[in-house]
């Protein structure tokens, strides 16, 4: 009952802010919701007791929005684009991708509706103390079955790191 | 909302200021007339590069009392404590350049008591100078604690100063034609006193600051000024000296009884903040090494050379100089033969130093900009007058 | 009724959520006091060791400074800047305070004593959210509309960025060497080992110890409030209460990487030698009573000397109470009954002290040290500390493997690595020296370049 009550509080959280942050004028005012969105996902991770991925998700996104805001605060004039006309040409073309993306979500649901047992429906929960730390099993899967696209994964990161060094270099 | 993002970002980058390092907007700070230390109600307008300076400019004159007109409608007796309210920290400096420069003006002399007496009160005043300054640069660098031991060690001179005057920051200590008080029966006393125990506090700064990695890295290199800079500019002082350059009024014009004793100039070599520390810190060894020898030679004697009640310099003008603890503190007066004086213009060293300000900011962070006030050591109440 | 009321009592008892929610309540109620008298104890020691005696005006010795601050602060003016972007300049506050108080959540005080309870992520639940307190001040400093508030900001996500890679890269050492990131399970692994992890890697504690005082904005690092060139930084425009409320997650801030530290690197609630028993143990578990009373001694020693009669019946107030902590401290030691109540109590005291000692150590460094400029901040940060911690996460993973897969001797394997570390971090330090030579020979005035 109250794992319920819990998640559906983080979900409207999480789903009001998001659409807050797209619908603001303000780029501070959209980021700011975007933490709360980040935030209210990272309450849903701890509601099913994935403490790892919930405090992964906050660790990283506090740097990552960080940056965001350096940015938004440095190069954005703000006065300027308070002015300007928010939807622009994409309009239409986000529409459909929305629509697209709702109507998959809604199939996929719809299918786990008809098989039962094997559905996205949250299921119940073991008490956390009886499940494994979950920070040894993150690291068992990323290091076992899934090692390649861990490295892969990372690989791919020092080369945008390398990148962007370098496009730095290169201006100063 | 991404292209919103990217026109702003365009404005920004391509319309005011793209020499700039990421093309964004130049920042223009304005430093005072309300900061902590800005040291008074000096007021810089900072144009910033993220915290890198681009450009200064100094509004001064939030201070301005009209010292010199002041002058002009006050006998000369009467102008002399308006001197000590320039330099506040160093009042018994600025009566004795006021005092002298009217003596000279009237051809008298005070007698050789009278002289070493100002001698040995003036250096003191020196030290105590070098000491607000040395506790302020330290607090505006970051280290709390120096303020309150140089305030401790200042706190003895000014007791030394109020026994003799009973004043203790607007003195008026001197009188023109000598002094009106002779030294109290233990000063030579206390100032023995106050001087072996300074030596041994001063290695207590040393110790704080000197060797310290933070402390040498927030003074090397910043704010250098070079020795043919600072004489273009004009620039006396501590300031002058630590960018190699050997002028002080003491040596190069002896005045009071300066020629009687020994001491060095200290000079530095690279004209940073760093060089500017250490000339002070060594000027302040001078200056006990100045007062030290004044102890037990005051000589016996009269301590008021013959003036009469009311002043009337000869028609004529004078210009005379001494070494403040800021600089070259110089008083041209120029007298029509009445009891005040027709014109007094003053030379206060903190208005030239700081024209040096722009040179020595302009490509550092505001932290050095800070660093670099607190170096030249100027004092408001002098640069307005 | 009062049977269905019995029976709703006993439910809310039972639940999993009614403790830490009790604890919860306490955090938010009992952390400004604390706060209010560690500001206090700063100030008595800046007093002291600036040759001058502090408050002294409120209560006997200024004991109850704290209190009168906090009614001072709490009836001052509210003042929001005019252009001021009001609900964020409201909220930043707020997210900084309470990112500082959740983030004590999980620290365990003593065996007996987790604030809230034990998740098993423990470490990483506090490092994670009390970074998220930045938040708060980039968006306090950016609200407010100000040059000086918004530089302030931008110093302070610098800041964070550049130095919580060096603190996590810090915190991992000592996970490796304790196996998990639970708090309980690593202190027992200290209480195993026989050895508190400072002694194991010394390198990860001094980069834990320097980024700390930099995440948390203590001086020499205080460049976000750096009162001297910003006024006071992103907290410039603030006044009041929403002031106190940054004052008050600074502090939080404080006992945060205090409890860190010492959860980690010096042994959480043990006591030193926490492995030898018989008589010297005995001796050492008298220490903690022995302190305070002490301290007792000290004060009853010195209440005639006080001038004012109130202030006489304060020091024997205090010495009471002092002792009567020593009996509770003692009582344990000696009295079999009482034994119970060892672990607990014993522990709080060991882990209050130490998160004392680190705390203090912020202060005195705050009271020697001259405030660094922002690069040369940047240059330790990433030209130091982040490579230095970075070797020395992998010299402990090497020393770990050659332990387990080799059995060498940890302790052997161990220091042969920090050698290797130190080696590391000297090559560094003589480039750096190098480097400032080269500088100050060639173009002065291009000190920034890089």
């Amino acid at each position: 009952m109250l794992d319920k009550v819990i998640f559906y509080f983080f979900a409207a959280i999480a789903v009001g802010s998001a659409l807050l942050m797209i619908t603001r004028r303000s780029a501070v005012h959209s980021a700011i919701f975007l933490t709360t969105t980040l935030l209210a996902t990272a309450g849903i991770f701890l509601q099913l007791r994935a403490e790892f991925l919930f405090i992964v998700q906050i660790i990283l996104y506090v740097g990552g929005i960080m940056v965001l805001f350096i940015f938004v605060i440095m190069l954005v004039n703000l006065d300027v684009a308070a002015q300007q006309i928010q939807y622009s040409r994409q309009k239409w073309v986000a529409l459909a991708l929305a629509l697209a993306l709702a109507g998959q979500v809604g199939a996929m649901l719809w299918r786990a509706g008809k098989l039962p047992g094997q559905g996205l429906l949250v299921r119940g929960v073991p008490a956390a103390e009886s499940l494994p730390p979950n920070a040894e099993a993150v690291a068992r899967s990323l290091f076992g079955p899934y090692m390649l696209s861990f490295e892969i994964a990372s690989l791919l990161l020092l080369v945008a790191m390398i990148g962007a060094v370098v496009m730095a270099k290169k201006k100063v | 909302m991404a292209e919103t993002t990217q026109n702003g970002a365009g404005q920004a980058g391509s319309g005011s200021a793209p020499h700039t390092l990421l093309g964004a907007d130049e920042l223009i700070l304005n430093m005072g007339p309300q900061h902590p230390s800005t040291h008074g109600v000096l007021r810089v307008k900072l144009k910033l590069d993220g915290e890198r300076v681009a450009g200064s400019e100094c509004v001064i004159g939030y201070l301005h009392r009209g010292v010199e007109k002041i002058a002009e409608h006050r006998s000369y007796q009467q102008f002399a404590p308006y001197v000590d309210r320039m330099d506040y920290v160093a009042a018994v400096s600025n009566g004795l350049g006021y005092c002298e420069a009217v003596e000279k003006l009237m051809g008298v002399e005070a007698p050789p008591r009278a002289k070493v007496i100002r001698t040995l009160l003036t250096e003191l005043q020196r030290i105590a100078s070098h000491l607000l300054w040395l506790a302020t640069h330290a607090l505006d660098i970051g280290a709390l604690t120096p303020l309150f031991y140089c305030f401790r060690e200042r706190e003895e001179i000014l007791k030394i100063l109020e026994k003799y005057c009973g004043a203790r920051l607007t003195t008026h200590a001197f009188r023109i034609g000598g002094l009106q008080y002779d030294a109290y029966d233990t000063m030579e006393k206390d100032v023995e006193r106050f001087c072996a125990d300074f030596l041994k506090r001063i290695v207590e700064y040393e110790d704080l600051l000197t060797g310290n990695r933070i402390w040498l890295g927030r003074t090397k290199g910043v704010g250098v000024l070079s020795g043919e800079d600072a004489i273009a500019m004009g620039v006396t002082g501590p300031v002058l000296r630590a960018s190699g350059v050997q002028w002080d009024i003491r040596k190069a014009m002896p005045y009071a009884a300066y020629d009687q004793f020994e001491f060095d100039i200290p000079i530095g070599k690279n004209g940073d903040t760093f060089d500017r520390y250490v000339v002070r810190m060594e000027e302040m060894r001078q200056s006990v090494r100045i007062c030290r020898q004044a102890i037990g030679k005051i000589p016996a004697g009269p301590i008021l050379a013959k003036v009469g009640k009311v002043l009337k310099p000869p028609v004529g003008e004078v210009y005379h100089a001494i070494e403040a603890p800021k600089g070259e503190l110089g008083y041209y007066i120029v007298s029509d033969g009445t009891v005040q004086p027709y014109r007094v213009r003053i030379r206060p060293p903190s208005f030239v130093n700081l024209q040096a300000f722009d040179k020595m900011a302009r490509g550092h962070l505001v932290a050095d900009v800070v660093a670099i006030i607190g170096t030249l050591d100027i004092v408001l109440g002098e640069v307005d007058r | 009724m009062t049977h269905g009321l019995q029976e709703l009592l006993k439910a809310v008892l039972a639940s999993p959520y009614t403790l830490p929610v009790i604890y919860g309540v306490v955090i938010v109620a009992v952390l400004p006091l604390v706060a209010g008298y560690v500001v206090l104890v700063e100030r008595k020691v800046m007093a002291d060791m600036q040759a001058r005696l502090g408050p002294m005006r409120v209560g006997p010795h200024g004991l109850l400074q704290p209190i009168a601050d906090a009614v001072k602060l709490l009836l001052k003016e509210d003042i929001i800047p005019e252009k001021a972007d009001v609900w964020i300049f409201w909220l930043a506050p707020l997210v900084s305070v309470t990112a500082g108080m959740l983030a004590l959540a999980p620290v365990g005080i003593g065996p007996a004593f987790q604030i809230a309870r034990d998740i098993n992520v423990g470490i990483l639940f506090v490092a994670g959210i009390s970074s998220l307190g930045i938040f708060g001040i980039v968006l306090g400093g950016w609200a407010s509309n100000s040059h000086y508030s918004l530089m302030g900001a931008l110093r302070s996500a610098a800041q964070l960025v550049s130095y919580e890679t060096a603190a996590g890269m810090a915190l991992v050492s000592g996970l490796l060497l304790g196996g998990s990131l639970q708090i309980r399970a690593l202190v027992e692994e200290q209480a195993k080992q026989g050895v508190w992890f400072v002694a194991l890697a010394p390198v990860a504690f001094f980069i834990y110890l320097v980024a700390s005082i930099a995440e948390t904005n203590r001086a020499p690092f205080d460049l976000p409030e750096a009162e001297s060139e910003l006024v006071a930084g992103y907290m410039t425009e603030y006044s009041g209460f929403r002031w106190s409320l940054y004052f008050l997650a600074e502090y939080a801030n404080m006992m945060v990487v205090g409890s860190v530290a010492t959860t980690i690197f010096l042994g959480g609630w043990l006591r030193p030698f926490a492995g030898v028993g018989g008589a010297a143990g005995t001796a050492l578990d008298c220490l903690p009573g022995a302190l305070l009373l002490g301290v007792a001694g000290y004060c009853l020693y010195r209440a005639p000397k006080q001038p004012v009669a109130v202030q006489k019946l304060v020091m024997v107030a205090v010495a009471g109470l002092c002792a009567a902590l020593a009996a509770a401290l003692l009582a344990p030691v000696f009295v079999a009954q009482a034994l119970w109540m060892k672990p607990g109590i014993h522990g709080a005291f060991w882990f209050l002290l130490k998160v004392g000692g680190y705390i203090y150590l912020f202060m005195w460094l705050r009271f020697t040290l001259p405030r660094y400029r922002f690069d040369q901040l940047m240059r330790l940060g990433w030209y130091f500390l982040i490579p230095v911690s970075i070797v020395n996460v992998m010299g402990i993973g090497i020393a770990l493997v050659l332990h387990w897969e080799r059995g060498m001797h940890l302790a052997l394997a161990l220091g042969l690595t920090t050698l290797m570390t130190l080696a590391v971090a000297g090559v560094l330090v003589r480039a750096e020296l190098k480097r400032e030579e080269q500088l100050r020979q060639g173009a002065a005035g291009d000190a920034y370049a890089g």
